[in-house]
């Protein structure tokens, strides 16, 4: 069911797209207000998302510690396993972030003569880094539409990218990365029984978004090649902000723009957001150096206290005259 | 670290800002024109019908795919005349034919490979027009 939801709410953007190439005002707001709208909802979300994150309390250390914490000099300590200080974290989300470390602990238990057997599972790993590493490839090399003069490395980037270079224009191995890894992170929504289960229709909705972004951009490149003058004409008039429309670029090129614009414009407000998240996770984040150093809650109230000096300020007659043994006479 | 957080925060966020909105002022709000192809070669001037082996509109956005094509016929099947929409035929070839109108492939072919950075492969093996002579 969440899938269908998804299914119907990617063709239906896609519909959408193909209805607004029909007439004259809705292409000027395809290529000229929806672009930069997009780009604004983007931005502005982003920011306020990263400023609630930040403004949330964390008043204490809750790293999740994957090995020996720093303690006395003469036992070894793992400082990115379990980080003590500010250089040990930030190595420790560098890995996180290139190469996604939590990622590749992931383990799987199966049942094998009736006793569970445990072993690493890192399919999802792999999958996962390609189709990041592809997609910031991909991102990069939509620059030379973006730079004019195109910027330095973009050019050696598309050669590394198309070295194969099969078929006219050059098929890049970012391309067939990508729809790898979204077919494999698609599957395995489906296949895996419980993660059906817990796969939300937003989830699929993010793959359905992008693979139709891929494959409406390897149309327009492999089958139906649209007029690049035209396509780069456009895009240098938002970035130099005087917008106007193209022509004769055809139909699959306004669904890959409208996707996109859809796909910046929800950014902010799903599951995505984990491109700004993964750098605000106090498990993440967080130096382990609560037996060093104290932390205290910022918020606790002041408590009242009643020492035991007082108390016996207060009673000593008492005390005294019940026989029971005072500090102070 | 809980002092430097906001220090973090806004230098993050001050890359991603920067990281996105960068080709807004990396062309510095400049606007580059179009590139402007120059048909303007004695063997097209002489043509009585302007005209390409297809139209225009198709040249613009098929030509490689076009060439591509006549390649592998005339070199893997053979096969050496295409005939057009409109019924004309042409050797294909990409010396023989093309570069006998378009033989200014630094104001025609590199202008828009250029302006969109593709890098067609043709003039790895095909000589260009007059560059013997220079």
């Amino acid at each position: 069911m969440n899938l269908l939801i998804s299914i119907v709410a990617v063709l239906i953007l896609m519909l959408l797209a193909m209805g607004m190439t029909m007439n004259h005002v809705t292409i000027y707001f395809l290529t000229a207000i929806a672009p930069y709208a997009a780009i604004a909802v983007f931005l502005a979300g982003f920011i306020r998302r990263i400023l609630l994150w930040a403004k949330s309390p964390v008043p204490f250390r809750i790293p999740t510690t994957c090995g020996q914490e720093k303690s006395l000099p003469w036992i070894k300590s793992s400082p990115l396993e379990n980080p003590s200080g500010l250089p040990g974290v930030i190595g420790r989300m560098a890995l996180e972030v290139l190469l996604f470390r939590s990622l590749f602990r992931n383990t799987d238990v199966e049942m094998i003569d009736g006793r569970p057997v445990y072993g690493s599972a890192s399919w999802l790993w792999f999958f996962g880094l390609v189709f990041h590493g592809s997609l910031l490839v991909i991102i990069l090399r939509h620059l030379r539409f973006f730079t004019e003069p195109i910027l330095p490395g973009i050019a050696g980037l598309t050669a590394v990218d198309g070295f194969l270079e099969l078929a006219i224009p050059t098929l890049y191995l970012s391309d067939v990365m990508l729809l790898a890894a979204v077919i494999f992170l698609f599957v395995r929504r489906i296949i895996n029984a419980p993660l059906r289960y817990i796969s939300l229709a937003a989830d699929y909705f993010a793959l359905l978004l992008i693979a139709a972004i891929a494959v409406t951009g390897l149309w327009m490149r492999h089958i139906q090649p649209t007029d690049l003058e035209q396509v780069k004409a456009l895009v240098m008039g938002w970035v130099t902000l005087s917008p106007h429309s193209p022509q004769g670029v055809g139909v699959v090129f306004f669904i890959h723009l409208f996707l996109i614009c859809v796909l910046l414009a929800w950014f902010p407000f799903s599951k995505l957001m984990h491109a700004g998240g993964v750098f605000l996770s106090p498990t993440r984040n967080l130096a382990n150096n609560s037996r060093s150093q104290r932390h205290m809650n910022p918020w606790n109230g002041p408590v009242l206290v009643h020492t035991y000096e007082e108390y016996e300020d207060e009673f000593r007659d008492k005390m005294k005259a019940a026989g029971l043994p005072v500090e102070k006479e | 670290m809980n002092k430097n957080k906001w220090g973090f925060i806004i230098l993050g966020l001050a890359i991603f800002v920067i990281g996105i909105t960068f080709p807004f002022w990396y062309g510095k709000g400049k606007s580059t024109p179009p590139p402007l192809l120059s048909l303007d070669t004695p063997a097209i001037t002489a043509l009585t019908e302007k005209r390409c082996v297809e139209d225009t509109a198709f040249m613009r956005a098929n030509h490689m795919k076009l060439l591509d094509a006549w390649r592998d016929e005339a070199v893997r099947e053979g096969h050496r005349l295409y005939t057009a929409k409109n019924g004309r035929t042409f050797e294909k070839s990409l010396t023989g034919t093309c570069l006998q109108c378009h033989s200014n492939k630094e104001q025609f072919c590199d202008r828009c490979h250029n302006y969109v950075g593709a890098k067609p492969s043709c003039f790895n093996c095909h000589i260009i027009p007059g560059e013997v002579k220079q």
